[in-house]
């Protein structure tokens, strides 16, 4: 349901202010969202200083500076710091992204950051990604046959390959999902741009036998059609996908589907 | 203790794609009731010189106008914005370049074409 306002216990609150390092010329100022589940109190944003001669280029350098320099008790999700894993997705300067491929430098004035939006926050950066989860789940992202197991692997051809560029790729960082204000309101029943690409990614594997079946499951008024092709999705994606498109794609099969029956 | 919401709104960049989308539902929801000021056109013709006076007196002042001028606009914006939809409907204009692109033309052209007909039909 449309909420425009957060709840009383979400409406965050005027935070901590770190000191600023004394006669530096490079210093970046950084207003992080902090929530802890075990003070009772609303979530506020601290804000802290780092040098950035002193730090790597990226957001996320910035933020492990400030846990392993400042304050120990920022709690963020990150691992393979190069855009592959996708654990650091958080909201930075207003758009979702991976603080592990955003510089610094690419940020005006303040570095704002948040958890990803629209989401129960677990501890400061760190979202609850349950539901996300369970949506890509409900698409069964996996191979299913009805033919006989072949004796070595599945094969396709290089065209049918290709059809899959631009889908795999997809890291599940959930930027996208949680960048539509149609997944903010409805995300109990919409799937969501990141659920419906991988939906979209079996749907057009030449190898998968229940293409049928696939669609069948999504023709429903909310699982897909709450997209209304805002585009907040592929312009967050950090791998440059497009999940608008691949949404179109499953709606205009639908409709094929239909006109030739 | 119960999890925060994380904010949202409040917060996301607001790009301009994501102000078309709001505009298009806002502009479809004020063409309905747009409908309404024509009911009582329709009304005014079907009862004659005298109350077809009263509608044209009252629509022709400058309030009148200010609702029309409205309405045209939002017309035009709203027809540019459906074909719009109808490109992105058979899997066409997605990349976020296109994406920008539609959304400068539909916005351009719904205030050019406003701009033609108060042109064409008040001020020349």
């Amino acid at each position: 349901m449309v909420e425009l306002a957060l709840p009383r216990n979400s409406k965050i609150t005027e935070g901590k202010k770190w000191p600023k390092p004394q006669n530096e010329n490079n210093i970046r100022e950084f207003k992080v969202y902090r929530w802890n589940p075990e003070d009772n109190q609303n979530p506020s944003i601290d804000t802290y200083y780092i040098d950035t001669e002193d730090c790597g280029p990226m957001v996320l350098d910035a933020l492990m500076k400030i846990k392993s320099d400042i304050d120990t008790s920022l709690t963020f999700r990150r691992s393979c710091r190069e855009g592959v894993c996708g654990s650091c997705a958080m909201n930075i300067d207003g758009v979702n992204r991976l603080a592990c491929t955003t510089a610094i430098e690419d940020v005006k004035g303040a570095v704002s950051i948040y958890p990803l939006p629209h989401q129960k926050v677990i501890k400061d950066l760190v979202p609850d990604l349950k539901n996300f989860f369970e949506q890509h789940k409900s698409v069964e992202p996996w191979l299913h046959t009805k033919k006989e197991d072949p004796k070595e692997e599945w094969l396709q051809s290089k065209e049918d390959r290709e059809q899959l560029d631009g889908l795999y790729e997809c890291i599940m960082c959930a930027c996208c999902s949680t960048s539509c204000p149609s997944y903010w309101w409805n995300s109990d029943k919409y799937l969501g741009p990141a659920a419906l690409l991988q939906a979209y990614r079996w749907i057009i594997d030449s190898r998968d036998d229940e293409r049928d079946e696939r669609l069948d499951k999504l023709e429903d008024p909310f699982k897909l059609y709450r997209c209304h092709t805002i585009m907040n999705c592929a312009k967050a994606c950090p791998k440059g996908l497009n999940p608008a498109k691949a949404i179109a794609s499953i709606k205009k099969m639908l409709v094929e589907r239909r006109v030739s029956k | 203790m119960n999890k925060p919401l994380s904010p949202h709104l409040s917060i996301y960049k607001f790009k301009l794609s994501l102000l078309m989308s709001i505009a298009h539902r806002i502009t479809g929801g004020a063409l309905y009731f747009s409908m309404i000021i024509f009911m009582f056109f329709l009304a005014s013709l079907a009862l004659g010189e005298q109350y077809y006076v009263v509608f044209s007196t009252i629509i022709g002042s400058w309030i009148g106008k200010l609702i029309m001028l409205g309405i045209t606009w939002a017309i035009f914006h709203h027809m540019l914005g459906g074909l719009r939809h109808f490109i992105w409907d058979i899997g066409k204009g997605f990349e976020v370049k296109t994406v920008d692109q539609l959304a400068a033309i539909t916005l351009l052209g719904g205030v050019l074409l406003t701009l033609i007909y108060w042109l064409v039909f008040f001020i020349i």
